[in-house]
């Protein structure tokens, strides 16, 4: 069978193939070594994992991330979430079909003591803000445990292939997230007083003061004095019409898949939601091979960067803003979809209706801080602090360095000798999390000459490694802001390391020192998928994606430590300072439909929650109703009542009372019970199989 | 000022049912609570599990009456409760235990409960899998079951309202003026009202209440932890009462609910008083031990949530239902001890009685075992 793999990627490391056998539903499959059972499904083109045994409805991946249950399945006769199971050599792998039958398996169980772990901090998340705050912590040589949930350290900053924003100094920017992880987790590994505990997860802060951790698939309590939670940010979801097809979730599963597992879940993607995360989760999308259909964002402009959109727009990815989704269609699982023009009060306009083949649906559209370890912890009286997404919605960035702060602040409140942490951190700090400012004209470049580099960066946003890496100091940012907008003056030299290391792609070198009638541009390029060779003819773009005409490329240079290719070519003088980059993806990957599909189904047929199958219309009614307790509309729905713990729902049944017209403010929310996510009963009392 | 007819202080699993039987009675009725919403103390918290087999008339009385109303409340009502009649079952595993278990079943089968002795291959039938070692056989009481007390309250609430009821959330009841043993006006934190007679259905803050109205009576709480699993295709029947002792816990008992889940809960030992809601670390391991141990099948089922809560005690485990001689307007239906879930249906029809001077004869005996004046030295067979 056809393995749906990435067997090239530009920016990743070729996978080990140590293929192994599995059985699908009766049928052999192959599946590399170690991988996780959704991974090893997707691969082989299976995307319905199930049938939910209230409707029947498919289920497939939602999460990747163990944390709903739509990626069940029965592996050796034991329901197991997929996302978060290894398949073995001749596992028999069978859809879950309805609720599971709990194996007839009655053997007497031994069981082992629970072990207890005292430590002096506790950090739960290993991405950039936990990292940051363990070098902190063990600098100043504090007894530390972090833990993570993955199997490798690092958090969102493994799936991010892309070069990083922010200051090199301080974020190190300009380096590829997936190394940054790396980075902060070896100089985490050489601190003696911190230890690391990777695949475990948190379960609870209970009112003992106690953590109960899975790690490894052993359950542990941990006794912290204090405790950091850096445990990041969930997804937020949509209502619309088909939004419990299989083949539609969130860009955090969708990195999963591609970025570490090297799988191909999709070749055509559309993606709704035009901030950093949907953009970049596009520019991750084309650089797997993926044809990236379009994106729609429902604000007038989108949220993200400009650099990230300019990218995607150039490389020929259509974004359709004052856009929403008005529905996923298929029968099982995405088939197409169908998006919206909205009105400035986002209602949909009739008769706007574009409906696009896609066989995947990403919804990117904002994150909400993981809060619930901070509110637990609370609740027992441990001292707690919160870093990163778990603290506040901002870029990596910002993460690694309200980490550090965060780090700092426990030691010093541990009684270390630290100092006063400096105020220009804290100014730093909210610098990395500032939203985009204005967006300003090119610079006038027409009195540069010989070689200088053009900045295609616009917009004021936190990044200046342009700035650093220039050999001649030529690059500069008005009053030495983070957030200014780079401009070009001085003496370049032509070393094209402002190219190799600016995290947007956006700015070309023009040389006119061998032809002044045709002076040589460069462009920095990194989709290998699309591959460019000397004497092809490519199709330039300005910013705009605006064409420029056919030129052949002429040199590609590839640099290794910096993984992006270099590409030549000659153009005339008059579009030299012009030219941003060139199309990649051909116009048909983004045609619409000739017919839009408009759904039969009312908009208020949709779920609200996936889980347990609860209909918008079920809880709106409840809400007309005057029902303004979560706790109440769970019990006479369901609603939250599933595996995932009200995660996915609860965000979008505020959603509904804003909709209703009552303020979230007296939405009285669901009370948040142990555990964190679902676990085996056998787990606890540390149950073995008797000798 | 507005006047009701009864205040009842509490939309719990008793106050829910009382309302509604008395405004099916015509009754003008005003339900007061403190939290949000309805059934948000520990009648959400409640298992699920409804039982006749107790081992006095009147706990047999009330709940064989809740059983009825509860089974047949979908062809009566059309909401669908998640009623199963999937029965009860105490397995024992010791000769004291199995004697403890026959002696009791002798009285339920003289009071005309529907309970016998299954050997233990028939159990192992009934609950596939379960730990044969050393077992003696169960007791197995076919018409017990168990249904949602989510739903449950929701449909009593609903029905409620409908009839006329008048719900108010969040207002505290700060105090209840009595002159000459009769009930001048309950006071709030938001208002004042009038009414003939109060029903005190407060569950946790039962003694409070009562002592507003210048009464004490002997009830606190007492914490137990509770927990649901993930839902698979039904593989056992009834419930699975282990009254053993382990260190840090009395009996515990689990089943399979309508969903699939399995829903499990533990008694600890010593008790722990007072009223706590936090979670605590120890009630997982402890808990799932024990149900490892009788039934290893369990082992792949995964917890999908847990949760603490109250049983409102009195000294002998039995409820305080009546009239209060201080103040006869003031009828106290509190103490349930953790039966109030399945108690409440029939209790709502009993209380109502009891507000409208219809008490029946068998009425009358049902309320000698719930008498608030009893010396509460005498304690129940088991629970």
């Amino acid at each position: 069978m056809e393995q749906h793999r990435i067997d090239k990627h530009p920016i990743l490391p070729e996978p080990i193939m140590d293929m192994i056998t599995f059985y699908w539903n009766g049928k052999p499959l192959s599946a590399r070594k170690n991988e996780m059972i959704s991974s090893a499904l997707i691969a082989n083109g299976i995307s319905v994992f199930g049938h939910h045994h209230k409707d029947g409805t498919a289920q497939g991946i939602f999460c990747a991330n163990g944390q709903c249950a739509k990626c069940t399945v029965i592996a050796n006769g034991i329901p197991v979430k997929s996302c978060m199971t290894a398949v073995k050599e001749n596992m028999i792998v069978t859809s879950a079909e309805g609720l599971p039958e709990l194996p007839n398996d009655n053997e007497p169980i031994e069981f082992t003591e629970i072990p207890e772990i005292v430590t002096d901090v506790l950090i739960i998340g290993g991405g950039p803000s936990g990292l940051s705050a363990a070098i902190e912590l063990g600098k100043n040589n504090i007894k530390t445990l972090l833990i993570d949930d993955k199997t490798e350290l690092g958090g969102k900053l493994v799936l991010q292939t892309h070069k990083f924003f922010g200051s090199e100094e301080d974020s190190r920017a300009g380096t590829r997230g997936n190394d940054i992880g790396k980075l902060l987790a070896d100089e985490v590994s050489k601190l003696p007083s911190v230890s690391t505990w990777v695949n475990s997860t948190a379960l609870f802060v209970f009112a003992d003061k106690k953590v109960g951790i899975i790690k490894d698939g052993e359950y542990i309590l941990v006794h912290p004095e204090r405790i950091l939670n850096a445990a990041g940010a969930r997804e937020k979801f949509l209502r619309f019409t088909g939004n419990h097809l299989a083949r539609i979730y969130g860009a955090g599963a969708f990195q999963t898949l591609v970025n570490r597992d090297l799988v191909k879940p999709t070749q055509r993607l559309f993606i709704i939601g035009g901030g950093n995360v949907g953009l970049i989760a596009g520019y991750h999308a084309l650089q797997a091979g993926v044809e990236v259909v379009g994106l729609a964002e429902a604000m007038p402009q989108c949220g993200g960067y400009k650099v990230h959109v300019d990218k995607l727009k150039r490389y020929g990815v259509p974004i359709y803003t004052s856009h929403t989704i008005l529905s996923a269609n298929g029968d099982e699982a995405v088939e197409s979809i169908t998006i919206v023009a909205v009105d400035d009060k986002f209602k949909a306009i009739v008769g706007t209706e574009k409906t696009f083949s896609c066989d995947t649906i990403l919804i990117a559209v904002g994150l909400d801080s993981l809060n619930e370890f901070t509110l637990e912890a609370e609740q027992a009286g441990l001292p707690v602090y919160a870093a990163g997404d778990a603290l506040e919605i901002a870029e990596a960035s910002s993460a690694m360095f309200n980490g550090k702060i965060a780090g700092l602040l426990i030691a010093k409140d541990m009684g270390a000798q630290v100092g006063n942490i400096p105020d220009e951190w804290y100014i730093k700090a909210n610098i990395l999390k500032s939203h985009p400012g204005r967006i300003l004209p090119y610079q006038d470049l027409s009195e540069a000459r010989d070689v200088f580099p053009v900045i295609h960066c616009l917009q004021e946003i936190p990044c200046n490694p342009c700035t650093t890496v220039c050999p001649t100091n030529s690059i500069k940012i008005e009053d030495e802001s983070l957030m200014g907008v780079p401009l070009y003056q001085g003496k370049c030299i032509g070393c094209n390391k402002c190219l190799l290391i600016c995290p947007g792609l956006a700015i070309t070198l023009v040389d006119y020192r061998k032809d002044i009638e045709f002076p040589t541009v460069t462009i920095p390029y990194e989709i290998g998928n699309y591959p460019v060779e000397p004497g092809q003819m490519i199709q330039l773009v300005d910013i705009d994606s605006i064409r420029l005409g056919g030129f052949e490329v002429i040199e590609v240079l590839s640099n290794k430590s910096r993984k992006t290719q270099l590409i030549k070519l000659k153009v005339p003088a008059s579009l030299a300072t012009k030219v941003a980059s060139f199309i990649v993806q051909p116009l048909e990957v983004s045609q619409p439909l000739t017919t839009p599909i408009v759904p039969e189904l009312m908009a208020d047929e949709a779920m609200i929650c996936l889980c347990e199958r609860v209909s918008v219309k079920e809880v709106r009614n409840l809400i007309r109703e005057g029902i303004t307790d979560l706790n109440q509309i769970k019990a006479i729905t369901r609603a939250g009542m599933g595996p995932c713990g009200a995660k996915t729902c609860e965000v979008l049944i505020k959603g509904l009372f804003r909709e209703e017209g009552i303020p979230v403010s007296e939405v009285i929310p669901n009370t948040k019970r142990p555990v964190f996510v679902e676990v085996p009963l056998s787990k606890f009392p540390g149950a073995k199989k008797r000798s | 000022m507005k006047a009701y007819d009864v205040i009842v202080i509490g939309a719990g699993s008793i106050g829910i049912p009382i309302a509604l039987n008395l405004a099916e009675q015509k009754l003008s009725v005003l339900v007061l609570d403190s939290e949000h919403a309805p059934s948000q103390e520990n009648n959400k918290k409640a298992i699920g599990g409804v039982r006749a087999t107790h081992s006095d008339y009147g706990k047999i009385t009330v709940s064989q009456r809740s059983i009825e109303i509860l089974k047949s409340w979908k062809e009566n009502h059309g909401d669908d409760l998640g009623w199963l009649s999937n029965g009860y079952s105490y397995p024992a595993y010791t000769p004291e235990d199995e004697k403890k278990l026959k002696d009791l079943m002798q009285v339920q089968l003289s009071f005309g409960l529907n309970i016998k002795w299954v050997m233990p291959e028939a159990y192992n039938e009934l609950v596939p899998g379960i730990m044969m070692d050393e077992l003696r056989g169960s007791t197995y009481s076919p018409e017990d079951g168990s249904c949602s007390p989510l739903l449950t309250a929701m449909a009593f609430y609903f029905n409620a309202k409908r009839l006329g009821v008048k719900f108010q959330f969040c207002e505290k009841v700060t105090g209840i003026a009595v002159n000459e043993k009769t009930i001048q006006e309950v006071k709030t934190d938001k208002g004042t009202y009038h009414c003939r007679m109060v029903v005190n259905a407060a569950g946790n803050n039962a003694r409070s209440i009562s002592q507003l109205a210048g009464i004490d009576i002997p009830v606190t709480p007492d914490n137990h932890e509770a927990g649901i699993t993930e839902p698979v295709e039904r593989f056992f029947g009834p419930m699975v009462v282990d009254m053993r002792k382990r260190p840090g816990s009395a009996n515990f008992y689990f089943y399979q609910n309508h969903e699939g889940q399995v829903v499990f809960c533990i008694t600890p030992d010593p008790s722990i008083w007072g009223v706590d809601n936090r979670s605590t670390s120890e009630f997982l391991p402890m808990c799932s031990k024990r149900m490892l141990e009788i039934y290893p099948r369990l082992k792949f089922l995964k917890v999908r949530r847990t949760w603490r809560g109250q049983y409102p005690m009195t000294p002998d485990g039995f409820p305080i239902v009546g009239r209060m001689k201080e103040c006869p307007d003031f009828i106290n239906a509190v103490g349930m001890c953790g039966q109030g879930f399945m108690l409440g249906p029939g209790m709502g029809e009993l209380v109502a009685r009891i507000c409208l001077d219809t008490l029946t004869e068998s009425d009358h005996r049902v309320l000698q075992s719930f008498n608030p004046y009893r010396d509460f030295s005498g304690m129940e067979v088991f629970k």
